[in-house]
């Protein structure tokens, strides 16, 4: 299948632009300068030189050895978005969209962000580009990543903590969009997901097919399988989107958190239905009156009731599985990852692993699997002391 | 034709301004609706706007987004809503708007919930989130049920998109009266002023321009009628009251806040 830019910001029926009025010229104006600079060489090849020089691109494709061993079956390779600068493939976006930002003489830049690698990333580019950032972040997640938030102090940004709603990643992007409709003129919303209004899936999904594109190349014939993990989508639409027109299968990874049927997840993909959130038509989480329901997840980063619209597009056209791992699912795959390749994966990056490993065993040994290594685990290291400790019981050996 | 409609015509033979009063339904409790939409009615405003909650309120500033909070905590359903609507109805002429979110239509089907809407006495509708490019399927729907649909403009909106805007509004357009969301404003900018000025004079006499987001106080509602507003809408300003009022008083009060602001409109 072919699907290119979406027309009139739509993938199907899903996408769109379901915005106050007072975003209008402003995503208007975004529209027109990203259409124009999308094409552009010289910026291409300026944000080309800090992804080398600055972020750390390209990234490696490590042939996983003894996790293909431990899974028996088919060869896996991860994709180590985890050794970018920041710790996350978030840099991709963060780079380009601030880099733009800049082009359009914007100085002052806000983000929303969940596990805060996407804020850490966008303090990262403000800093590099002299540009200035501020972050919104649920309460809750401002106390389950510190680390986090300190970090993005660090680097200069500044953080608020978001007490309305569910106090997550969805009343984050809330908080943000409030701050750009009172700020329009001055501002800069630099989304970190592929989700929002047209235009900001479709550019997402062009920063971070850098991924994808890398992974065509490293790999002598294309993959049978490809995996990533989807909160709102944009590690996977960018390993996804250049090998949408190949034979390869691909899965999408959603944090199926408690389980399906508890209600306690994050998959709107698996279990939601079609609403309008963010400005975006898409498959949410939401009750029968329409309104968004809670979302859990161990991982902060996948705990969001939407998903970009693309990827809504791409179940309904049966081009991708979308598939749900448990809580439970990620810490194993967690430890295991971590004590046999010594790579600590992030929680997020972790529900990919699980699924390839629950699906190697059943491929033959010629076949390969793809799993894009989203980020690393350092900022989850305490969760999973205390899930650990909290489950004693289960004795899962450290 | 339409209640709004013929408000407006009314008030215009009177040379008076509409006051718009809203208040969030089921919030801070049910009785209190009732009560504060006896006092607004009793108070003389010329027409009710009704906030149904929505989950994530983007348009909204910190007091609708608590009361939005409360009232869903408060167990507020659509079903409800309907049936408060239509005791409303019985007893007062008084046109009523809903404002909500796009997906609280969607989730219905826009045909389905406005047809709902419609039989339980709602005359209008806002959604702050319908965009005029995504909304044919919603206008569709308003048409064939002969709802207003009642669309937002803000003062960075340029001319021709704000034709289009007025072309698919029915009963008034409503101008944003700040960058910003819902809320209380301590003063009204110069950037507003002009924005009313121009927006009436593209708009000329085709539909009636609306003016809310941050009003609050006699002064501000004087203004706005003299510069040309047609309609001044105030929102937040009644929730304060209706959250520091004990139900006991809240009629009297509420009808006394109205009063005040609707002689601004004469
Ligand atoms: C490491 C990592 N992976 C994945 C995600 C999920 O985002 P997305 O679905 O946009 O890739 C996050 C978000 O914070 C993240 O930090």
């Amino acid at each position: 299948m072919k699907i290119g830019i979406p027309k009139d910001g739509r993938f199907g029926d899903f996408g769109g632009k379901y915005i106050p009025e007072t975003l209008a010229p402003a995503i208007e104006e975004l529209e027109k300068k990203y259409m124009k600079i999308r094409n552009d060489k010289a910026f291409k090849k300026e944000l080309k030189k800090f992804l080398i020089d600055y972020a750390g691109r390209p990234t490696p494709l490590y042939f996983a050895k003894n996790l293909t061993k431990r899974s028996g079956g088919a060869k896996i390779y991860l994709k180590r978005e985890d050794l970018l600068h920041g710790g996350a493939h978030k840099i991709n976006n963060t780079l380009g969209q601030a880099l733009l930002a800049k082009k359009m003489g914007k100085k002052r830049i806000i983000a929303e962000t969940g596990a805060g690698q996407h804020g850490v990333a966008t303090a990262m580019a403000c800093a590099c580009l002299g540009l200035e950032a501020e972050i919104y972040m649920g309460y809750v997640d401002t106390e389950r990543q510190k680390q986090n938030v300190f970090r993005m102090e660090l680097l200069g940004a500044k953080v608020h903590s978001v007490k309305s709603g569910s106090q997550t990643l969805k009343d984050a992007i809330n908080e943000a969009m409030r701050d750009w409709i009172t700020n329009v003129e001055s501002t800069y919303y630099l989304l970190g997901s592929a989700v929002g209004p047209h235009p900001y899936p479709l550019m997402v999904r062009d920063f971070q097919s850098v991924i994808g594109n890398e992974i065509k190349k490293q790999m002598k014939k294309i993959p049978n399988t490809v995996i990533a993990c989807v909160g709102g989508g944009s590690n996977a639409i960018g390993t996804f989107y250049p090998l949408i027109e190949t034979k390869a299968e691909i899965i999408g990874i959603e944090a199926g958190g408690k389980g399906l049927n508890t209600l306690q997840h994050s998959a709107p993909l698996s279990a939601g239905t079609k609403g309008v959130l963010h400005g975006m038509m898409t498959y949410l989480m939401q009750d029968k009156q329409g309104q968004i329901q809670e979302t859990h997840s161990i991982s902060a980063g996948l705990d969001y009731p939407g998903v970009g619209p693309e990827h809504s597009y791409l179940k309904d056209e049966k081009r991708v599985k979308y598939k749900a791992i448990t809580d439970d699912e990620v810490i194993d795959a967690f430890l295991l990852l971590t004590r046999v390749e010594g790579i600590i994966p992030a929680l997020e990056s972790a529900h990919a692993i699980a699924y390839a490993v629950k699906i190697a065993k059943k491929m033959k040994k010629s076949e390969s699997i793809v799993v894009t290594l989203s980020g690393r685990g350092d900022k989850d290291i305490n969760i999973v002391q205390e899930y650990l400790k909290k489950n004693v019981k289960d004795k899962r050996k450290i | 034709m339409s209640r709004i409609k013929e408000k407006f015509n009314e008030l215009k033979l009177r040379k008076e301004k509409a006051l718009v009063s809203y208040i969030m339904v089921g919030y801070p409790n049910d009785n209190a609706t009732l009560s504060s939409v006896k006092g607004i009615v009793k108070g003389g405003a010329d027409i009710i706007e009704l906030g149904f909650p929505f989950s994530d309120p983007i348009a909204d500033g910190p007091i609708i987004q608590k009361a939005s909070t409360g009232s869903l905590n408060n167990k507020t359903k659509i079903e409800k809503f309907f049936k408060l609507v239509k005791k409303i109805r019985k007893q007062t002429n008084i046109p009523l708007i809903l404002m909500t979110y796009t997906n609280i239509l969607y989730k219905q089907g826009y045909q389905q919930f406005i047809k709902r809407a419609k039989n339980a006495g709602i005359d209008g509708l806002i959604l702050p989130d319908m965009s005029i490019e995504e909304s044919k399927n919603y206008l569709n729907a308003a048409k064939s049920q002969k709802m207003d649909t009642i669309f937002l403009v803000s003062p960075n909106t340029k001319k021709d998109r704000l034709n289009k805007i007025a072309n698919a509004s029915s009963g008034f357009l409503y101008m944003v009266a700040v960058f910003g969301t819902t809320g209380v404003q301590t003063k009204i900018h110069q950037y507003t002023i002009d924005a009313l000025k121009s927006t009436k004079r593209s708009v000329g006499q085709k539909i009636p321009v609306g003016v809310g987001f941050g009003i609050s106080t006699e002064r501000d509602v004087k203004k706005y009628a003299s510069i040309g507003a047609d309609a001044i809408i105030v929102g937040s300003a009644n929730i304060k009251i209706m959250e520091n009022t004990p139900s006991s008083k809240l009629e009297k009060k509420i009808c006394s806040f109205t009063k005040k602001l609707k002689n601004q409109t004469k």
